[in-house]
């Protein structure tokens, strides 16, 4: 079998649950191999890698790696595709692991797939595009396959691996020192999961009516530990701000349950969500479009029905 | 201060966009085309930038002829030329083929900053401003929510998922930018009249010393091997709210045990 590299995300040494789901799929194509790339590397994070498959784990730990923009990841990746030859490398389909992909395609003289939402046998990948209403199936046909997979297209499944930890020692060319970051700013967004890996995410658009009334979408979102999202009229309407906006020209999201509250349905809303597994939708007009992919829809007043659906759920924990 | 700013002409996406079944690209005669949404902020940002700091912003985009409506809405917007680089050879270009060619573009007209959306609505791979960085060997200012120039020295505030990054750099550089950086202005009567006397350079393949074999459909990185229309979600379950709508919503809930 031979080794498919799995870019490792990691925040203040946890790694995040995409890099387990890449490593189960990584393990269903050949040996996962996880590179972690950048500090924050301990023995629990490679107990972490190796629970979920990694045979081995490549680590190149120094800060010089995230001090700058994106560049020096793929220079690290370029280095083990030219040493190891694996068969893939999978990265997880954030907007910087796409970045981290498409440089390390030009790098490596090889093919690129982003968003993928499934990854088969020949590295064959599905994508949903134009706002979910065409499903592709395509592959990388010159040099090593680049896959940028997204969040939540596969439950992660634990089955040990070697976790064979080897360093990588690199340092970042003159090239990839170009973009230097000086600062980090970590926006205030409490205990709730983050929108683009969130298993669940409730979003609020139009019919929430004011930035104040984001409390209902959060409680909801509380209550059942998810991310909270926004349509892009409620970002426009400065209700929500808007890096947490869902759709054509802000985050994709593909997670297990979807709830949709006061958001017609635009196609601009719809190509950020389509591909949830399912969507639950609550809107006072029935000929809102959202309710064409709803799996569960309640015709209703936003202000009476999540308010009660937040009751319910605590009631029944 | 030169600035290139890359614009792409897309399907609208309030229409029904297909690909075509000969070669699985997408069907551009089929559909109307508009200007790229996060390419309006790209011009807006170019505009700005020139009007504080002096010099001129020319629009790059490649694609096919019709491709020009495109080049005229920057152009009424405010910048001052265009270049398109327009060839049949180059259609069907995947990102790789797309971001060669627009780096060898680049180079011909040369540039202090290039400056585009952070993705299309057509493709949406995201790609492209890293990928041109990688070529151009430039540093890669991606993802703007803010950009500065103060003399040759640049910084932006990166969107990332905590919050953002503050990156600095020295030009030239490729920056691409994100929703809401700013508000795109609309082109006044005047601009739009203006627009049709200021220059389009229309160059070809070899104009932009770009080497026919690496780039259109025979050339991509990768092959759709099939694909089809997405099949309708199963009709799901809509019920009116009569006082229990949110009861109802948790029962759903619990039968696909989420609670």
């Amino acid at each position: 079998m031979s080794e498919i590299l799995v870019l490792v995300e990691h925040v203040d040494g946890e790694v995040k649950k995409v890099t387990l789901e890449l490593l189960t799929l990584a393990r269903t194509l050949g040996e996962a191999s996880a590179v972690w790339a950048g500090p924050g590397y301990s023995e629990a994070a490679k107990a972490k890698l190796a629970e979920y498959g990694a045979d081995k784990v490549y680590v190149a730990d120094s800060d010089e790696i995230v001090n700058y923009v994106v560049a020096p990841k793929a220079e690290l990746l370029a280095k083990l595709v030219g040493d190891k030859s694996p068969a893939a490398v999978l990265v997880a389909a954030t907007t910087e692991g796409k970045e981290v992909a498409g440089r390390l395609a030009v790098k490596t003289d090889s093919g690129v797939i982003t968003d993928a939402v499934g990854l088969g046998e020949g590295f064959v990948a599905d994508q949903s595009i134009f706002g979910g209403g065409v499903n592709v199936r395509s592959r990388v046909t010159k040099g090593t396959p680049i896959v940028a997979v997204r969040p939540n297209s596969t439950a992660p499944v634990a089955a040990a691996g070697a976790g064979a930890e080897e360093k990588v020692e690199v340092a970042p060319s003159d090239a990839a020192r170009a973009a230097k970051i000086v600062e980090r700013v970590k926006e205030e967004k409490g205990a709730r999961p983050e929108l683009t890996e969130a298993a669940i995410v409730v979003s609020g658009g139009r019919g929430v009516g004011s930035a104040e009334n984001f409390a209902i979408i959060e409680k909801l979102a509380d209550s059942i530990g998810a991310a909270v999202g926004a349509s892009r009229a409620a970002t426009d309407a400065k209700w929500y701000p808007h890096q947490f906006q869902v759709g054509q020209t802000g985050k994709t999201v593909s997670p297990q349950l979807y709830i949709a509250a006061g958001i017609s349905g635009a196609i601009q809303h719809r190509a950020g969500m389509q591909t949830s597994k399912t969507i639950i939708v609550i809107n006072k007009d029935p000929e809102a479009p959202i309710f064409e992919i709803a799996d569960f829809g309640v015709v209703g007043d936003l202000f009476q029905v999540v308010p009660q659906l937040t009751e319910e759920i605590e009631k029944r924990k | 201060m030169n600035i290139v700013v890359c614009v792409k002409q897309v399907p609208d996406t309030a229409t029904e966009r297909k690909l075509r079944s000969d070669d699985k690209t997408l069907d551009r005669d089929a559909v109307d085309g508009v200007v790229n949404e996060l390419d309006e902020y790209a011009v807006e940002e170019a505009l700005r930038l020139k009007e504080a700091h002096g010099g001129e912003v020319t629009v790059l985009t490649m694609g096919p002829a019709k491709a020009t409506e495109t080049i005229r809405k920057a152009l009424a917007m405010g910048a001052d030329k265009a270049v398109h680089l327009s060839d049949d050879a180059l259609h069907g270009s995947d990102a790789l083929s797309t971001s060669y060619a627009m780096a060898q573009a680049l180079k011909k007209i040369g540039f202090d900053l290039v400056i585009l959306g952070s993705e299309s609505t057509d493709a949406r791979t995201g790609v492209l401003a890293a990928m041109l960085a990688e070529r151009l060997g430039t540093p890669q200012l991606t993802l703007a929510r803010k950009v500065e120039v103060n003399g040759s020295a640049i910084a932006i505030e990166r969107i990332t998922d905590y919050g953002f990054d503050k990156v600095e750099a020295t030009l030239p550089a490729v920056v691409s930018v994100v929703e809401k950086i700013n508000e795109p202005r609309y082109p006044s009567f005047k601009g739009i009249m203006a627009a049709k006397k200021k220059p389009v350079e229309t160059l070809g393949i070899a104009d932009a010393s770009v080497d026919g074999s690496a780039v259109g459909l025979a050339a991509a990185y990768s092959e759709v091997a099939e694909f089809a229309a997405a099949p309708p979600r199963a009709a799901g379950t809509v019920v009116k709210d009569e006082g229990d709508g949110g009861v109802k919503a948790a029962d759903f809930l619990a039968s696909k045990k989420f609670i």
